[in-house]
């Protein structure tokens, strides 16, 4: 299968059309960012929108005096640095102790653990509003990150990873008489970066989207994150296009930043999510 | 023994994985199965009763909640095709290495690192009613100028339309990369037979490609039709449920439910509905997919 120069030309004609639909609205907010406010909706409806023309940073400057965003961004890295850290380690540890150890019920546990996968987080939010709500835990960062940290699907990806670690590479430290948390650390580990890469990448970009549970839980803006404030930030009058695409903006570029660094990673980590099943 | 020394170490491992995950998911969802048979209101000073499946025949007789499912339904009705479609023409595109490639991958899953909740706002400017707004220029200028130009979140035809549209946008990068790593594990061999025995490109495509996929290809719609039944951040952002319940969903009417009503058995119950569309979905793809090596 031999493509010939016209169907080249066909295929990167196909692209080109495509790249703009995807394009289109990722350069309307980059450079309606960069425009005054009564310019971004004026100029959506013609090529001017893609024009970078008269920029400047104000709105940048204007999100800050409007709303506290250096608060938002704070509580969503930090919540989900939280959720990402613990479940790396609370993860792969309980991954570890069902690829590699020996254990009575391990079967069992394993494949209820497998069994838990089905459960969109939809089908918990009620009950576990109702409990946060009685408990009296709402607007706290405890109730936007415990209950996320052990997660069955990166247990799985774990699991499936470890299963392929050669076991000669832990006999010789065991006859040593290494601890199992040492094995884990000194050899374990370093031999699974790529899992750690993918769940880390997986988990980040969950919580950093995370939406339907901190709209639920949160009151006031204390401790609420990135997705809630935007969605809050849209609807403060007066509409200030120019000053919400600058909003969008800050809030992704950490997302975009990590991605066109780690590329590799996120496509594989995304793409690792389909062995699933 | 050595047995026993794993078994004391491996129950320090596990241990906090399974408790997060029995207070936090099974628990709650165990709550949910009981809750939705009771009465339970937040808040209120009134005992709680079984009251049986009360519950979900009121479920079954209320229009907003059959609207919602049925809207979860159209959803995933047009948006699984057309996405899955999609995202196999860009695999298939960009499955030749040619020069540039990369970028175009790069582009196409970009959308997909984005928060729903930032592309729910950047679509809401591109849907802005009057001729300003850019998918009513785009549509003018596309038709020669015969589009008038719409309000698409507050029209009860469009609404869901473009609620459509913009959730294609952000996903199919995800099932493009999926189709992609699929494509890549065909071995080149058959394609080398077949045009050896003449097959052009279409049969190619048919008897090769699609059939290799086949189990790719049922995991990428089996993820974006249970996405489907999911629907809410996009939908609370932009429309509320409205323009007359056009764009309500199952998750949406949980959420307001419990959130904005305090009737958590009621919201219990539309959780329970959920999770069985989720557990036959899943079932399906289960009973549709080649099993060549099994788990665990």
């Amino acid at each position: 299968m031999r493509p010939g120069a016209g169907s080249i030309l066909l295929r990167y004609l196909l692209l080109a059309g495509l790249a703009i639909f995807f394009i289109a609205p990722l350069l309307m907010m980059f450079l309606g960012s960069l425009k005054a406010d009564h310019r971004v909706l004026l100029e959506s409806g013609s090529l001017t929108a893609f024009l970078p023309h008269e920029l400047s940073l104000q709105n940048y400057s204007d999100v800050f005096r409007r709303t506290d965003f250096l608060r938002f961004f704070f509580n969503s890295l930090f919540i989900t640095g939280c959720v990402v850290i613990c479940g790396l380690v609370v993860n792969a540890l309980a991954a570890y102790a069902f690829a590699r150890l020996q254990w009575r019920g391990r079967d069992l546990i394993f494949n209820l653990v497998l069994a838990l996968m089905i459960l969109p987080f939809e089908a918990i939010a009620v009950p576990l509003f109702y409990g946060a709500s009685i408990l009296g835990l709402r607007d706290t960062y405890a109730v936007q990150i415990l209950p996320f940290i052990a997660n069955a699907f990166a247990i799985y990806l774990f699991y499936s990873f470890f299963i392929g670690i050669p076991k000669e590479l832990e006999e010789a430290a065991r006859i040593d008489g290494a601890s199992t948390l040492r094995i884990f650390f000194s050899i374990i580990a370093p031999n699974a970066k790529p899992v750690f890469a993918s769940v880390a990448i997986l988990t980040f970009l969950t919580w950093w989207g995370s939406y339907l549970w901190p709209t639920m839980v949160t009151i006031g803006p204390t401790v609420r994150p990135l997705p809630v404030a935007i969605a809050s930030f849209y609807t403060l009058p007066p509409l200030q296009w120019g000053d919400i695409l600058a909003f969008g903006v800050m809030m992704v570029s950490p997302v975009l930043l990590l991605f066109v660094i780690f590329q590799r990673w996120f496509v594989a980590g995304v793409a690792s999510s389909a062995m699933k099943g | 023994m050595r047995l026993n020394d794993q078994t004391t170490s491996a129950l320090l491992l596990v241990t906090p994985a399974l408790l997060g995950l029995l207070l936090f998911i099974l628990l709650p969802f165990a709550t949910a199965l009981v809750l939705a048979f009771t009465d339970l209101r937040l808040g209120s000073p009134l005992a709680v009763n079984f009251v049986g499946t009360d519950q979900f025949l009121s479920l079954f007789n209320d229009p907003d909640f059959i609207r919602a499912l049925l809207n979860n339904l159209l959803f995933a009705a047009v948006v699984v095709p057309l996405q899955t479609i999609l995202a196999l023409a860009l695999a298939l595109l960009l499955n030749r290495g040619l020069p540039g490639t990369v970028a175009f991958r790069t582009l196409f899953f970009m959308p997909v690192v984005f928060p729903m909740s930032l592309v729910a706002v950047i679509w809401s400017l591109i849907y802005a009613p009057g001729e300003n707004g850019m998918m009513n220029a785009f549509l003018q200028w596309a038709s020669f100028g015969l589009w008038e130009a719409k309000d698409f979140l507050r029209d009860p035809l469009l609404a869901m339309p473009a609620i459509m549209l913009l959730s294609i946008w952000q996903g199919v990068g995800f099932q493009m990369v999926i189709l992609l790593a699929g494509l890549q594990g065909i071995p080149q061999t058959l394609y080398e037979a077949a045009a050896l025995d003449g097959a052009g490109r279409w049969r190619q495509l048919l008897h090769i490609t699609l059939p290799q996929l086949r189990n790719p290809l049922i995991f990428v719609m089996l993820v974006t039709t249970i996405l489907a039944f999911r629907l809410f951040d996009q939908v609370q952002i932009m429309t509320r449920g409205g323009p007359e319940n056009a764009t309500t969903t199952v998750v949406y009417e949980t959420v307001q439910a419990a959130f904005a009503r305090q009737q958590v058995a009621l919201a219990s119950a539309m959780t329970v509905v959920f999770f069985l569309l989720v557990l036959s979905i899943t079932w399906l793809q289960r009973r549709f997919t080649h099993h060549e090596r099994e788990v665990a």
